[in-house]
């Protein structure tokens, strides 16, 4: 009862930070009103439109009409610039498979890689493997993921000519995403993606096992008869698992806001430009859309990182004192 | 046995009954938490290496602009894109200026032709060898000739800022004659034989292209006086008929008059380069597609990163070190609404922060870019130290020195700032390092995805140059090499920094991310 009265806790409280994003985010983008350069009848028309559209009513009443459409009909407003007269979840649908599809292929890489690499590092622990390994770490944890996309682009896009330098559309796919013109357009940007999630994976699943391999549970693993590979596999790495599940969970949100760059780089049509688009265009609605979902993602990500952490580990409650 | 282990006392003597022992005093110096630090961090030889490495980014940043002749502003849109040269470089062979190049016939004569042209300095004429051996032919070595589907290919290393050859410029007449006496000072010519563009022997295309100055059909092929086309062999052998204007003697025009003020010539652009900079246009790293000379811009990007990484560090350590001293000092109520403030501020994603920053302060002229960008920073940076450090307090505020500290009649603020502070000065000064490879990463994704701009003449950011150098991506790679070399040392040598640091201070935290 305490714990379930603790999940709601926090999820109101979440709630309540969104509102707050929300609010100041509305009326921050609405204090930006778009030029009229046009002139004559269009002018006019485009002056109408926004008188119905309530652009001109005071920031606060646009911002209830806002509210109430979202809680009575679930709408949340209309795309003007970038899909003219699109419904924004609409919009935000379209644009949201290429970015989930690049995130996750990218997860199904790393994280068995990283994971994989660890284990490997911690076992072969102050052995030139280890030594090689680790140092690799380093460095490409470091090294910004835009860095890697031009490497393999040049590299392995250019200069060896093994896959197309930007992803295909759509269109070019034969109208799926997961066709295999459309995965192999896809592998650079995977690639690059994935690069610094296998290293920081790697790093505290290294870290961890180190930990639990010389704790004294293994210890008495060991003089109960376990072998060595026995008392690892049932026992240590168990443990080791306990603080890097959560840390999977996160690399969902860090994936997601990452690959922003990496959208523009390898021009995937994803949701990273829709926002600088929405930005750019002063699509309002996309714009506190794509920012909701945003916030959303990073915020639900939060959340369920603390409450894992205190389903994988009982002795954890994140956030309690 | 027991009784035989009896020694009697008589043969127990003192070793020494003339001095009195006490503790001594210790020898050494006494060893402070800085310096203590200091002695742990020097051990840590990646983190030494890494200082290093960050001390000679920073010392490129701050002096390269002074001893470079470019200035960030300097940009010369006829040498965009040149690759980095060197004179004393190219010695041991890198930093040629040079970049391979797959040439056909057409090509080949066109190249060979700018040497050819470069020797033929009166409209005398110059064979194929002298434009071959001319010091500024922009062929300089052939990698190797082959035949692909019939014909023949070359693949040569062309030096990027002699392919550049001949331009046309409109002149006032005075500036005409300066340049003259300065070919008669200093033994270069700059001006050469005006090309007749309006003939039949100049294609329609190749018009505003001063390095066709031979003659040429529709297809732009060398052609001979009377129109035939020429093969190479016959070219190598008798050279190329040169299509300059000539007066009523024969002798070559080298400007023709476009109004009462200006005449337009062709000149040899190095050496105009020269006439007018007074140095050879040579570039360490290159240019990029302005025309911007990469060194100095790089020195820019990578001081406007410091400066802004260096400051939002300062500025939220400040901040967070105050927030998290007052939370974690005073506790209950004040610490639960603080905390629910800096809760929901570390949920706005920083992102969107930072754009409507850009659009509302930055693009209609109230602050700088950068200005708009600190300010992002600060907004939500504080947070991560205000935490630490009210981890800190809650962990000292109830020790007995502290409260022997208060009963004593210490203040608050001598109790906070004095007692407790301290203690969290090692992690303070770790994360406010580890702070640093962060922002510039930010900032440099920032303004390469254009929210923040920095693209301007007199200021740029790596993540600008990264942005600009995409373009170029597959022709000149060098434009974005530089930079992204640049970043990633950054990034890797303060993270490896500040991990040392993190190591020095806190010895107990070690082997946790090693």
């Amino acid at each position: 009862m305490n714990h379930f009265k603790y999940i709601l806790k926090r999820i109101v409280l979440m709630l309540f930070t969104l509102f707050i994003i929300m609010t100041i985010s509305f009326v921050l983008i609405k204090m930006l009103q778009p030029e009229t350069p046009m002139m004559g009848l269009q002018a006019e028309l485009e002056r109408a439109r926004r008188e119905a559209l309530g652009y001109y009513k005071p920031v606060m009443t646009q911002y209830w009409i806002y509210l109430k459409n979202i809680i009575t009909s679930w709408d949340w407003g209309t795309s003007w610039q970038i899909d003219y007269r699109v419904p924004v979840t609409e919009v935000l649908m379209r644009r949201l498979p290429p970015t989930i599809i690049v995130n996750v292929l990218s997860l199904i890489v790393s994280v068995p890689l990283g994971i994989a690499l660890g284990i490997f590092a911690a076992l072969k622990k102050n052995k030139w493997q280890d030594h090689f390994i680790s140092t690799t770490i380093m460095v490409f944890v470091s090294v910004p993921s835009f860095v890697y996309a031009f490497i393999v682009q040049y590299f392995l896009g250019f200069r060896l000519g093994w896959f197309p330098l930007i992803a295909s559309s759509l269109h070019e796919a034969g109208g799926s995403w997961l066709s295999p013109v459309m995965l192999h357009s896809l592998v650079m940007p995977v690639m690059a993606l994935s690069f610094s999630p296998v290293a920081s994976l790697a790093r505290s699943t290294r870290a961890e096992l180190t930990e639990s391999l010389t704790s004294e549970y293994m210890l008495l693993a060991r003089t109960k008869g376990l072998t060595r590979s026995q008392a690892t596999v049932r026992h240590a790495l168990k443990n080791a698992m306990v603080p890097i599940l959560p840390r999977i969970i996160s690399l969902f949100a860090g994936v997601i806001g990452g690959s922003l760059i990496i959208e523009k780089i390898f021009a995937i049509n994803g949701i990273g430009g829709l926002f600088i688009q929405s930005i750019y265009q002063l699509d309002y609605d996309v714009f506190i859309g794509t920012d909701m979902f945003y916030t959303a993602v990073s915020l639900v990500t939060v959340l369920v990182m603390d409450l894992s952490y205190g389903f994988l580990d009982p002795r954890v409650r994140m956030g309690e004192r | 046995m027991h009784q035989d282990m009896k020694i009697p006392k008589e043969k127990f003597t003192f070793v020494q009954t003339d001095v009195d022992l006490h503790d001594e005093k210790f020898e050494v110096r006494p060893i402070s938490y800085l310096m203590d630090a200091w002695l742990r961090f020097r051990k840590n030889k990646a983190s030494i290496v890494a200082a290093i490495i960050i001390v000679l980014i920073v010392l490129y940043g701050l002096v390269v602009p002074f001893v470079t002749r470019y200035k960030i502003s300097d940009a010369d849109g006829v040498y965009a894109k040149m690759r980095p040269k060197n004179e004393v470089l190219a010695k041991i062979g890198i930093a040629k200026g040079q970049y391979q190049k797959t040439l056909n016939e057409r090509f080949l004569i066109y190249m060979n032709g700018i040497g050819m042209a470069v020797e033929d300095t009166h409209g005398q004429g110059a064979t194929w060898e002298q434009g071959k051996n001319s010091p500024m032919a922009p062929i300089r070595e052939v990698k190797s000739e082959y035949q692909r589907g019939g014909r023949d290919y070359m693949d040569v290393m062309v030096d990027s800022y002699y392919e550049v050859g001949f331009k046309y410029l409109m002149i006032t007449r005075s500036e005409f004659a300066r340049i003259q006496a300065w070919e008669k000072e200093n033994n270069l010519q700059v001006l050469y034989p005006m090309v007749d563009i309006n003939n039949k022997w100049t294609e329609q295309n190749n018009r505003t292209d001063a390095n066709f100055w031979f003659r040429h059909n529709a297809k732009s092929n060398p052609v001979d006086e009377n129109g035939k086309s020429l093969k190479l062999d016959q070219i190598k052998e008798k050279g190329l008929v040169d299509n300059y204007r000539r007066d009523a003697d024969g002798k070559v025009e080298y400007f023709i008059p476009k109004d009462k003020s200006m005449i337009q010539v062709r000149v040899l652009y190095y050496n105009y380069f020269i006439y007018r900079n007074g140095y050879e246009p040579l570039h360490l790293l290159g240019t990029d597609g302005q025309g911007f000379d990469i060194l100095v811009r790089m020195a820019h990007g990578i001081r406007l990163s410091l400066v802004l990484a260096v400051s939002v560090s300062i500025i939220n350590l400040t901040i967070g070190a105050l927030y998290g001293a007052i939370e974690g000092y005073y506790g209950g109520v004040i610490d639960m609404i603080m905390e629910r403030i800096s809760d929901i501020l570390s949920g706005v994603p920083f992102i969107v922060v930072a754009t409507l920053f850009q659009l509302h302060l930055v693009i209609p002229g109230k602050v700088s870019v950068l200005g708009g960008l600190l300010f992002a920073f600060v907004l939500t940076g504080w947070i991560g130290t205000a935490y630490l450090v009210r981890t800190q307090f809650y962990r000292f505020k109830n020790q007995e020195y502290v409260l022997s500290a208060r009963t004593l009649g210490a203040s608050d603020r001598r109790l906070m700032f004095k007692h407790i502070f301290p203690n969290t000065l090692g992690t303070i000064i770790t994360s406010s390092v580890l702070v640093i490879p962060g922002v510039i990463f930010t900032e440099t994704s920032l303004s390469y995805l254009g929210i923040a701009n920095f693209n301007s003449s007199t200021m740029t950011s790596l993540g600008t140059m990264l942005a600009n150098g995409q373009r170029y991506l597959q022709t000149d790679p060098h434009i974005i090499f530089f930079p992204s070399i640049i970043i990633s040392l950054l990034m890797i040598s303060f993270n490896l920094f500040g991990n040392g640091l993190r190591d020095a201070f806190n010895p107990s935290l070690r082997g946790a991310e090693e």
